[in-house]
């Protein structure tokens, strides 16, 4: 029983990696050949270049690494007040954080879509990043408040006390002491907007195409082959940030969850 | 302390901005779903796109009671199955000292469901892998013979996602809460004379119910909501809720956008309701 769930759980994880992996470097395989029969390069070679799968990754990063900052920046503050401090309206706080992670990203694009048509930044790059900032911005502060939560002020108070400046403090006690925390922190709202497909969809309009859109399109109806690829080129960096982080993320793990 | 500032004015940011935009996204949802659109100058309040979707007359309301049942049925089937699995995988881990299956768990949950759907097109679907392997080991003969597993009209596909795809996020909570038990209880019940089962049955199953409850309600309300997987792994009658919502949405019928609108809205109110239960139960429990 045991080795069942076990290599059921390692199945899980390893097969669509490997079908990903195959398609990509095999032409020509249809109904009924159980396996390919041709390996070749040329298959993944043409998808590489092809300026809409490069511009769309291209467009994604840049995107993702715009929101990582923006999180980082603002909810570094807030997390650090919610995490040290006590203080009346703080039930309040965590309720108007929390809200945009119950709220379907459906509504809130549809609304959003309205609202950045009007004042025109429905199709832009900031515009799309705006969008994505609404659901990693919730996740950076639990990560980083419960990480504030752990953290302990007497370190800035003895380094006050032996006459660094604030700037010192911040920058050789309270950032160093983060940095675990923050780097993960980071890497969660990357991959949360690296993903991201509806909210892109619906504040992107046709104009910003990241790859989880031309992803959706090519599994919409494409060959099997582009989507293989495509779907690759989408999971490497989760996979990357996975292997690095393993042992951060087995603290962390719950708090990624659902923003896929 | 001469530079601490006051917490008001470090969550300022964070919470300026995400109350200006969500609380504006909803602002012209409610809008539109009252049929107010601006941009062509149409600004009297009117209750025509809910009646449409409510008495199921409307473009897009004459699907809504369909896609309501059709996202309920999905929904309740993914997140009944999904537990139901988290929790054997749960019982099984927290036996386990081995971290690497705890690992492999998290990969899991960070597998991005856009690539986990497009994987399982690739692998169902009639002309896909397992066809192919049941073709050459003889029991089909053509693609028609592969029984329709995705993009059916059962949303059997969608339930076959999301029922693997929340294991790990369930698992984990349960595995939480057995973790932070004192091992004492299995321990008294099995010098006492329970059997396996009833340790199971009677030890850790009460234990860990109430946050199963409340993480089963929450996936309950992202898999109510979501698009991409329905979309994909969905046919188009009948169809979940989101992606009726969306179609009518951007559909170029001014009076479609509105229904379209409520629908979301709908969707909305549902997955909220749903999160301040599984809240309230958070909250009794701890």
């Amino acid at each position: 029983m045991k080795y069942i769930i076990r290599a059921l759980l390692y199945l899980i994880l390893v097969a669509p990696l490997a079908l990903f992996i195959v398609y990509s470097f095999t032409e020509g395989w249809f109904f009924p050949a159980p396996f390919p029969s041709e390996w070749t390069t040329t298959t993944f070679q043409r998808a590489m270049d092809d300026p809409r799968t490069l511009g769309g990754m291209w467009q994604g990063f840049v995107i993702a690494v715009i929101v990582s900052l923006l999180s980082l920046i603002l909810a570094f503050p807030a997390a650090r007040a919610l995490g040290l401090r006590q203080f009346r309206g703080r039930q309040i706080a965590w309720l108007v954080l929390f809200l945009p992670t119950v709220v379907p990203p459906l509504a809130i694009g549809m609304g959003l879509n309205i609202l950045f048509l009007r004042i025109g930044l429905a199709g832009t790059i900031i515009g799309v990043s705006l969008a994505h900032l609404i659901s990693t911005l919730p996740y950076t502060v639990f990560t980083l408040s419960s990480a504030f939560a752990r953290y302990d002020e007497n370190y800035e108070h003895q380094a006050l006390a032996l006459g660094a400046s604030p700037a010192q403090i911040f920058f050789n006690i309270t950032l160093r002491m983060m940095t675990p925390s923050l780097v993960v922190a980071t890497l969660f709202a990357f991959l949360v907007s690296w993903s991201q497909y509806l909210l892109t969809l619906l504040i992107g309009g046709g104009k910003i195409i990241t790859l989880p859109v031309l992803l959706f399109t090519a599994a919409s109806g494409g060959n099997p082959s582009t989507i293989a690829i495509k779907s690759l080129l989408f999971i490497l960096p989760p996979a990357l940030v996975i292997a690095f982080t393993a042992r951060e993320l087995n603290r962390h793990g719950e708090v990624i969850r659902e923003q896929y | 302390m001469k530079f601490r500032p006051s917490p008001y004015l470090s969550l300022a940011p964070a919470l300026i901005v995400i109350t200006i935009m969500l609380g504006a996204s909803l602002f012209y949802a409610v809008l539109e779903s009252f049929g107010i659109i601006r941009v062509i100058g149409q600004d009297t309040l009117n209750l025509d796109a809910y009646r449409g979707v409510l008495s199921g007359t409307g473009t897009a309301g004459s699907e809504f009671w369909v896609s309501l049942g059709f996202s309920l049925w999905v929904s309740a089937a993914s997140t009944i199955i999904s537990s139901a699995l988290a929790l054997m995988a749960a019982v099984w881990l927290s036996g386990q000292k081995n971290q690497v299956d705890t690992l492999a768990v998290n990969g899991h949950l960070a597998f991005p469901h856009l690539a986990w759907a497009t994987a399982l097109l690739l692998f169902f679907s009639q002309s896909g892998i397992l066809a192919r392997w049941a073709a050459a080991l003889g029991w089909i003969d053509v693609p028609a013979d592969f029984p329709i597993l995705v993009r059916d009209s059962f949303g059997i596909g969608i339930i076959l996602h999301y029922s693997i795809k929340e294991i790990p996020f369930l698992a984990l909570i349960v595995l939480g809460v057995l973790r932070a038990q004192p091992i004492g209880y299995d321990v008294v019940a099995e010098n006492l004379g329970a059997s396996r089962w009833q340790r199971l049955r009677y030890v850790m199953i009460p234990q860990v119910m109430p946050a199963l409850f409340a993480g089963a309600l929450l996936v309950f309300g992202l898999i109510f909501s979501s698009y991409e997987v329905p979309a994909l792994l969905g046919i188009g009658y009948p169809r979940a809720l989101p992606v009726l919502a969306l179609r009518f949405f951007l559909d170029p019928d001014l009076g479609a956008r509105s229904e379209g609108m409520v629908i979301s809205l709908i969707i909305t109110l549902i997955v909220l309701a749903v999160a301040v239960v599984s809240l309230k139960l958070e909250e009794r429990k701890a």
